[in-house]
């Protein structure tokens, strides 16, 4: 870790998610839990590797709040974390704990996706503190993530709440100078768990003697957010006014230098009267924020009168520009934005979408899918496949690019095999095959199988095993065999938990075996009932596994196409002429390549050089 | 804190290139050089084979963390089509060092788009600024040993142009490549400064 020493204090360069990890290491949480998703998962991993502290992965984002839940009732302070979308499959537990309280410290991070970087959707998660009733924290860089991170355990104390610490990905994933002032201190004075049933046992009777707690809380929360340091008013040209929080303060900062600015470090509940007296002190007030109208609307509903997503746009991720040019558009600053040398990138530029790796399990399978569902159909529009792909979230989701077009559906974590069911029920009339990879079967596919068994489903289920979380960087998951940390854990066997659940058609194969995945998928194609394909291979760019990279014979080669079809990163045609870039190609631990090709023009580097 | 003029870097090229590591590199040189700095990385879902940019400021403070269009004071591109995709970002007579590498992209291969020529491509940058060099990074690296030794080379280059120190590059170089790798890594860096020296100016 980058370390100089200026005066008494550390400087480093972190990442926002570094910096909230080593925040709320400091902050003193023995239990931090989460479930790997973009732009949040750097958060765990950094904190995996401390010893003095529990730090795991969990199942998925339910769980993960449901064990910070126990932890802080029992007297830990913890910290659950998650990506945007992960705060809706833990919104039950979370909703949950709004009411009974903590003990210890509870922080919950949600890392918004703005601009739909590696996500679903673009939710923006500040909706659901008022929802929940709970306060909710938003950092503006490293720095601040650093300082509010021990903030928020004092308020989830101090107030008996969770608290939302709200991170978006341009603060996740920023790298900005941190000044670590902190040592890790535990508290132990909440420790243990008390019996408490008016607190704990949400029986309708408790919950409803709980109801007036939280509301009695906003209203404590409401007089403290006036005194945060970090809801703050910093003075400048009175003529304009800027409210604003998380990384559009820096945004803004940058296009009106001189103005009057009011910053908010806690943006639930709001600090009424600091806003009050702010916008009275200037001229116009306008809200610049990223996504919905959020701290705008609630500032109206207070009866004034301000302005903002009438020119800053509620869709993306804002930058300097965008603020800059919709500033001027609305009178805000005098001087016309500088045309750029030249405006637009010359048209028809090849996109670069990415792609699965050479080497990757998956491929094999979807290129097979691909022949077999007559999915081609789709590059000319002509007609349907013959086979309907329902999916899920992985990197196999990036198989719905040509040429594998592997994909009809992608809605959420485990969606897969509910909507494959849902379109069986619909009478859709065509096979339906339902893509989940390991983790997210472990995180979310059980119950849809389960159903799928309970109410009688022909659908086929391939779950894609590569004994990873690979689209997040590779973590580890119950499946694993391996801890966050990096230690050997007990593994959960997916195909038992298949068996066990009552599939009777189960096949295990090898990702890299393109024959015997041709004749399983046929056969499970083919069969009337539910089957499960279980299709193992290893991640090669978390092995890192290489052998000798495979070449073509450009004599014996015809230039087919049919290895392009693959979708290999490695496999490219240059003038006409179809080539292995040597560099790229794992080599024959994968040959799938080297299996499809018509010509046999495909072998490993040595022995197309002796030939 | 030092005070220095404020620079804007855009780092672009493919998933898998090592343009993280060079972006890590930059920013550690610039926190030991004394600066205040900010750098993000837009990665997207890039596994490998996607597009990757970094943005790094340098200054004496630095707000944003992004890098507006067409305010970048020097593009670095590992990857010729990934040079020309962030064309619009370049200010006007600002420097673009540019990788003489071409990988092109899936579409290409199947057929369904074209590859832009270095024409094409010099044509572009031409209308933006006279600072325009093309630099044999990938050949230079592969004629070193190693060819993923293009990000600590590409850094070489980019040193001509800031203000950091050559022994500062080298000790933010060590912190963050292993040992036994290092040497190698700090040769592909004179190799870029030594790169640059015989520009081929566009």
């Amino acid at each position: 870790m980058p370390i100089t020493m200026t005066g008494a204090t550390t400087k480093k360069l972190l990442s926002g998610n570094e910096a909230v990890a080593l925040g709320a290491y400091h902050a003193g949480i023995m239990v931090a839990t989460a479930y790997p998703g973009t732009p949040s998962t750097e958060i765990l991993e950094n904190l995996a590797k401390y010893d003095d502290l529990n730090a795991e992965w969990a199942t998925n984002e339910k769980v993960a709040m449901e064990i910070g839940i126990g932890a802080a009732y029992a007297g830990r302070r913890t910290l659950v974390s998650m990506k945007h979308v992960g705060l809706n499959v833990a919104a039950d537990p979370f909703m949950a704990v709004a009411i009974t309280g903590t003990n210890a410290g509870l922080v919950i991070v949600s890392a918004d996706d703005p601009g739909i970087h590696s996500s679903q959707d673009e939710q923006d998660n500040r909706h659901y503190a008022p929802f929940a009733k709970v306060p909710m924290i938003e950092p503006s860089d490293s720095q601040e993530a650093y300082d509010l991170m021990a903030y928020a355990f004092t308020i989830s104390e101090e107030f008996d709440t969770p608290v939302i610490f709200r991170l978006t990905t341009r603060i996740a994933h920023s790298n900005s100078l941190t000044e670590v002032t902190g040592k890790r201190i535990v508290p132990t004075d909440r420790v243990g768990f008390k019996h408490n049933t008016q607190k704990y046992v949400m029986l309708p009777v408790n919950a409803r003697y709980r109801r007036p707690f939280v509301e009695d809380r906003l209203v404590k929360l409401a007089a403290y957010t006036e005194t945060f340091p970090f809801n703050k008013i910093t003075w400048g040209d009175k003529k304009l006014g800027i409210i604003t929080s998380g990384v559009s303060y820096q945004y803004a900062r940058e296009v009106f230098p001189t103005a009057s600015f009011l910053k908010l470090g806690m943006t639930h509940p709001l600090p009424r009267k600091m806003i009050r007296e702010f916008c009275k002190g200037v001229d116009r007030a306008i809200v610049i924020e990223e996504l919905d109208p959020f701290l705008q609307e609630n500032i109206l509903a207070m009866g004034i009168k301000v302005t903002g997503k009438e020119f800053i746009p509620g869709i993306g991720e804002l930058n300097t520009k965008i603020v800059r040019d919709a500033a001027y558009k609305a009178g805000l600053v005098a001087d016309k934005p500088r045309a750029n040398a030249i405006s637009e990138t010359p048209p028809s530029l090849p996109a670069r979408p990415p792609l699965l790796c050479p080497g990757c399990p998956h491929s094999g399978v979807f290129y097979t899918l691909n022949i077999l569902g007559k999915r081609s159909r789709l590059s000319d529009k002509s007609k349907e496949p013959d086979v309907i792909v329902t999916g899920d979230i992985g990197c196999y989701t990036l198989a719905a690019y040509p040429p594998l077009l592997g994909m009809d559906t992608t809605d959420c974590m485990g969606a897969s095999i509910g909507t494959a069911l849902g379109m069986e029920k619909a009478g859709v009339g065509r096979k339906i095959v339902a893509f989940i990879g390991d983790s997210t079967f472990l995180h979310s596919g059980i119950t849809g199988l389960v159903d799928a068994v309970y109410n009688n489903s022909h659908i086929t289920v391939i779950i894609l095993d590569n004994s990873t979380t690979a689209m997040t960087g590779h973590q580890e998951h119950p499946g694993t065999g391996m801890s966050a940390r990096n230690k050997e854990a007990p593994s959960v066997d997916n195909k038992q938990i298949v068996r066990g659940i009552g599939v009777k058609d189960v096949k295990v194969i090898d990702a890299f075996d393109l024959k015997a995945l041709r004749s399983t998928l046929k056969s499970a194609i083919d069969n009337e009932e539910l089957s499960v394909v279980i299709v193992r291979g290893d991640c090669p760019t978390k092995t890192r596994a290489r052998s000798i990279p495979m070449a073509i014979d450009s004599e014996a080669c015809t230039s087919c196409g049919t290895c392009l079809k693959i979708g290999c990163p490695a496999i490219q045609k240059v003038n006409d002429q179809i080539v292995i870039e040597s560099t790229l190609c794992i080599g024959d631990v994968c040959a799938v390549c080297q299996q499809i090709c018509p010509q046999h023009a495909i072998e490993p580097v040595k022995s197309a050089a002796k030939g | 804190m030092k005070t220095v003029k404020k620079q804007d870097i855009l780092m672009t090229g493919v998933g898998g290139q090592g343009t993280i590591l060079a972006s890590d590199i930059l920013g550690e040189a610039a926190l030991l050089a004394g600066y205040d700095i900010k750098k993000t990385d837009t990665l997207g879902m890039a596994q490998r084979g996607g597009s990757v940019i970094s943005h790094i400021r340098i200054g004496d403070h630095v707000y944003a963390p992004l890098i507006a269009e067409g305010d970048v004071d020097i593009l670095i591109a590992f990857e010729k089509l990934e040079a020309i995709r962030w064309c619009t970002y370049l200010r006007t007579g600002g420097i673009a060092i540019i990788n003489n590498l071409a990988m092109p992209p899936l579409s290409v291969g199947l057929g369904t788009s074209k590859y832009p020529d270095d024409k094409e491509i010099l044509a572009v940058f031409k209308k933006i600024t006279n600072h325009v060099y093309f630099v044999d990074g990938t050949s230079r690296a592969q004629q070193l040993g190693d060819a993923r030794t293009l990000n600590t080379l590409m850094m070489g280059c980019i040193s001509t142009f800031l203000p950091i120190d050559i022994p500062i590059w080298k000790e933010a170089i060590a912190h963050r490549i292993p040992a036994k790798i290092r040497e190698i890594n700090f040769r592909a860096f004179d190799e870029g400064r030594e790169a640059l020296a015989h520009v081929n100016i566009g």
